[in-house]
This record gives structure tokens, C-alpha cells and sequence, in this order.
């Protein structure tokens, strides 16, 4: 935890004060080192959540379940970071807060998604059942993004083509590629970070559950 | 197809689609002799399509670009009606348990009842879609073929998850409100092809020039028809 706060500060003073505002946005490019690692974070997230819940399925073991849990709740904080972070940036530089881009309607239901997901999981008490339901729907959301994206990517698109995982290679400054980058492992340690503790959580909630069946 | 003659005393146990057909059979008998939930889903959309009608400017837009959305929104609601009654009617004196240890697979079982709830939305959209025609003066009759195809498809993708979501939902505690919030996000990559492929179907362009809205739909269902099926069995206990 300590590791991951001492890494996101290094990455928000870097971003913020050793790395030059962009030529026509201005400040408001700053706010891509952390919209973009967000948005990365969200959907690892996600994508860990629908893999551990597929992997439940097959050994049962309740570790895999309450790291589903724990990294759709951490996704959701940053899932929520996306979508803040975006329209702050949209607004001076598209004149709008919101566009249904593909992007930005994939993160939104990327969102729905993971709210669906633990209203799911807090409306059943049994814990066989509840990790069973929301690994098929963590499973069934994975396949459900890409067809979204695709949709909408048909339907219109706005969003700014990716400036570093694109065909044409990376088209930005270094020194703005190493902060990104360095943003990029500092929002994935904070993920990791945050995960442990929940889990560590969850695994009490767990054994007090447990305990308090037994005795009665 | 020549099955092995049974043994007396010792009937074969149904294959994957006779067993379906008997579940939907069975939904559907259910569905007939009460009609509760068809003629709720049915008032339910003959009720948005007049609604729609008092929100709308009608001087201000045409009723041919504002009737696409009309459409979807109330074949999706009306359909997470019925849906949720598919296994609503099995909580009853658990009747689900006497489903399950019949000797049909559980893949029987989803699909059966996927083509119960299949009926059922193309039972509404059948009344549905000439009330629309009728209320918003829209003619439908030269577009009627195509739009067959478009309503098919959609129908087929939402009952595939709305089929498996009702099943999850039903052992929740608050079933008829987790069922929609988890739902409509699946809906989108429906119901956005289908929004597309009827407004052009409307204005008058061949179904020929969205190819690519119909490859999207068809491929959510076939994704999805067979995810849903493989997921199914997963979501019921041992």
C-alpha cells in the first residue's frame, strides 16, 4: 500500500510539474496521465474479475471469489475516475462534457456493468450461489464490451485515436510517454494495493461468518 | 431418425431438442391458461406507444424518425415482463426442483425455456408493431419483410439473456429490479442494430445497404445463444 501511494505522488508531481503542457490543449492534456491509466486499470479490472469468476467455475476455491469481488469494487472507483476525468477534459477541448463516442459509451456500460455486478452479488446471502451467479455474468459482461464497442464504434465515433497503442507507433514526446507510463505502473500498483486490502476484507467477513454459524 | 427401440418399464430419457420442445410446451400451456403475463406485457407496450405519443412533437419531427426508438423501447420493456414470469412460475411450490431432476439436460432446459420467452416477445411484438403502424399512421406494409427478419434477430438475443439473467435473478432477493439493471446493458448491442436497421428500413433504403447492422445482430446471437446455453447449467446447484 505504502509502495503504491509513494508511486502514484512520484506520478502525479511528475505529470504535474516536470512534464510540458501540450501545444494546442494546453493544461488540460494533463489530465491524460490519469484518465488514461484509469481507464486501463477499469478494464484490467474488469477483465481479472470475469477470468477469476471463470476459473471459480471450475475449482470452487473462495479465494477466486472474493478477489472477483474485490477487484469489481476497486474497478468501479476507477471505472468512476474515467468517466470524471473524461468530460473535465471533454469539455474545454470538445465543447462538450459528453459524446456517445465508443469509448466513452463502452466505460459507461463498463460502469453499468460493474454496478450491476455487486447489486448482484449484495442481493444473494448464500456464498456458493452468489460467487456462482456473478461469475456467469462477470463471464457474460467480458463478451458483452466488445460488442458494445463495436456498435457504437459503427454508430459514430469522436474519441481521439490512441496516441501510444496504435499501428502507426508511439506519436508523442518521450518525456510524455515516460510519465504516462510511469502513471500507467502507478495506478496498476494502487490497483493491486487496493485489491489486497479488500480481499484481506473479505476473507474476514468470511471467517467471522463462518465462526458465528458454528457456534450457533 | 431411428431411435433404439425403449425397453419396457425403461422409456429413453428425451434428446436435447425433444426435451426443449417439451419445456417450452410446458411454459407456454402454463402462459395460455392464464395469459396474465402476455396480456400485462401486451398492455404495457399498446401503453408506452400512446405515451410516446403525447411526448412527441409531431410538427417537429417526423413520425418515421421518431417511431425506430418508440419501437425498441417498448419491446424491450415489454419484454423484461414476461421474461421475469418464465421463472417466477417455477418458485411455486418449487417446482424448479422437479424440472431439474427430470432426466433431460440442463441445456434442454434453458433452451426450452428461451423459445417459451421467444414466443411470447414475438407474441407482443405481433400486436405491438401493427398498433404502432396504426397510431403513428406508418406504412409498414412494403418495409413488412425485411422488418420480419430485424424483429426475429432481436428477439432471438434479448431471450437469450434475459432467459439466463431471469433465472439468476429469480433466487435474489429483489428479483423484478436486479433483473432490468442487469439486463439492458446486453440489450444495447440489440437494440442499437435494430433502432439503425428500422429507421433505414423506414425511410425507404434496402435492407441490402445495413448489411453490417444485421452481421452485428446476427453474430450477438450466436454468440450469445451459445454462451448463454453453456452458461446456464452453471447457474443452477448441484
Amino acid at each position: 500500500m505504502a509502495v503504491a501511494v509513494a508511486a502514484m505522488a512520484a506520478a502525479l508531481v511528475r505529470a504535474i510539474y516536470f512534464t510540458p503542457a501540450e501545444r494546442l490543449q494546453g493544461l488540460a492534456q494533463k489530465i491524460f496521465y490519469v484518465h488514461v491509466p484509469s481507464a486501463w486499470v477499469a478494464f484490467l479490472a474488469f477483465g481479472l474479475t470475469a477470468i477469476a469468476g471463470g476459473v471459480w467455475l471450475f475449482i470452487k476455491d473462495p479465494r477466486l471469489d472474493r478477489f472477483a469481488e474485490s477487484s469489481a469494487e476497486v474497478g468501479v472507483i476507477f471505472t468512476t475516475g474515467v468517466l470524471v476525468s473524461g468530460p473535465l477534459w471533454g469539455k474545454p477541448i470538445w465543447g462538450a462534457w459528453w459524446v456517445w463516442d465508443a469509448r466513452l459509451t463502452s466505460t459507461l456500460f463498463l460502469w453499468f456493468l460493474f454496478l450491476g455486478y455487486l447489486v448482484l452479488r449484495s442481493a444473494v446471502d448464500e456464498r456458493e450461489a452468489r460467487a456462482r451467479y456473478s461469475a456467469v455474468v462477470g463471464i457474460l459482461g467480458a463478451l458483452l464490451i466488445p460488442f458494445i464497442h463495436l456498435s457504437v464504434y459503427l454508430f459514430r465515433t469522436q474519441h481521439p485515436t490512441p496516441v501510444v497503442a496504435n499501428t502507426a507507433g508511439i506519436q508523442m514526446p518521450g518525456v510524455m510517454v515516460a510519465t504516462l507510463f510511469l502513471s500507467l505502473g502507478a495506478f496498476t500498483l494502487l490497483y493491486i494495493a487496493l485489491v489486497r486490502q479488500r480481499m484481506a476484507l473479505a476473507a474476514e467477513r468470511d471467517a467471522l461468518l463462518d465462526a458465528s454459524t458454528a457456534e450457533s | 431418425m431411428t431411435a433404439p427401440a425403449p425397453r419396457r418399464g425403461a422409456p429413453t430419457p428425451p434428446g436435447l431438442l425433444a426435451a426443449a420442445g417439451l419445456v417450452a410446451r410446458k411454459d407456454l400451456a402454463i402462459e395460455f391458461r392464464s395469459r396474465s403475463a402476455f396480456l400485462s406485457a401486451l398492455v404495457l407496450s399498446l401503453l408506452s406507444l400512446v405515451i410516446f405519443y403525447f411526448a412527441w412533437d409531431p410538427t417537429a419531427v417526423a413520425a418515421v424518425d421518431v417511431a425506430p426508438g418508440i419501437l425498441w423501447v417498448t419491446f424491450t420493456f415489454s419484454g423484461l415482463l414476461g421474461l421475469h414470469r418464465s421463472f417466477g412460475v417455477e418458485q411455486q411450490e418449487r417446482a424448479m426442483d422437479a424440472l431439474l431432476v427430470a432426466p433431460i439436460s440442463r441445456e434442454a432446459i434453458f433452451l426450452g425455456k428461451a423459445s417459451a420467452n421467444l414466443a411470447f416477445v414475438l407474441g407482443v411484438q405481433l400486436v405491438a408493431l401493427p398498433a404502432l403502424a396504426l397510431f403513428y399512421n406508418l406504412p409498414l406494409t412494403t418495409v413488412l419483410g425485411p422488418l420480419a427478419i430485424v424483429m426475429l434477430l432481436s428477439a432471438i438475443g434479448l431471450t437469450c439473456i434475459g432467459t439466463l439473467f431471469a433465472g439468476i435473478t429469480s433466487n435474489t432477493r429483489m428479483a423484478e429490479l436486479l433483473l432490468p439493471v442487469l439486463a439492458l446493458p446486453f440489450f444495447v448491442p440489440i437494440v442499437l442494430p435494430a433502432a439503425q436497421l428500422t429507421a433505414k428500413l423506414l425511410a425507404g433504403r434496402p435492407l441490402e445497404e445495413s448489411l453490417g447492422w444485421l452481421r452485428i445482430l446476427l453474430a450477438f446471437d450466436l454468440v450469445f445463444l451459445y454462451a448463454c446455453t453453456i452458461a446456464f447449467p452453471f447457474t443452477l446447484e448441484d
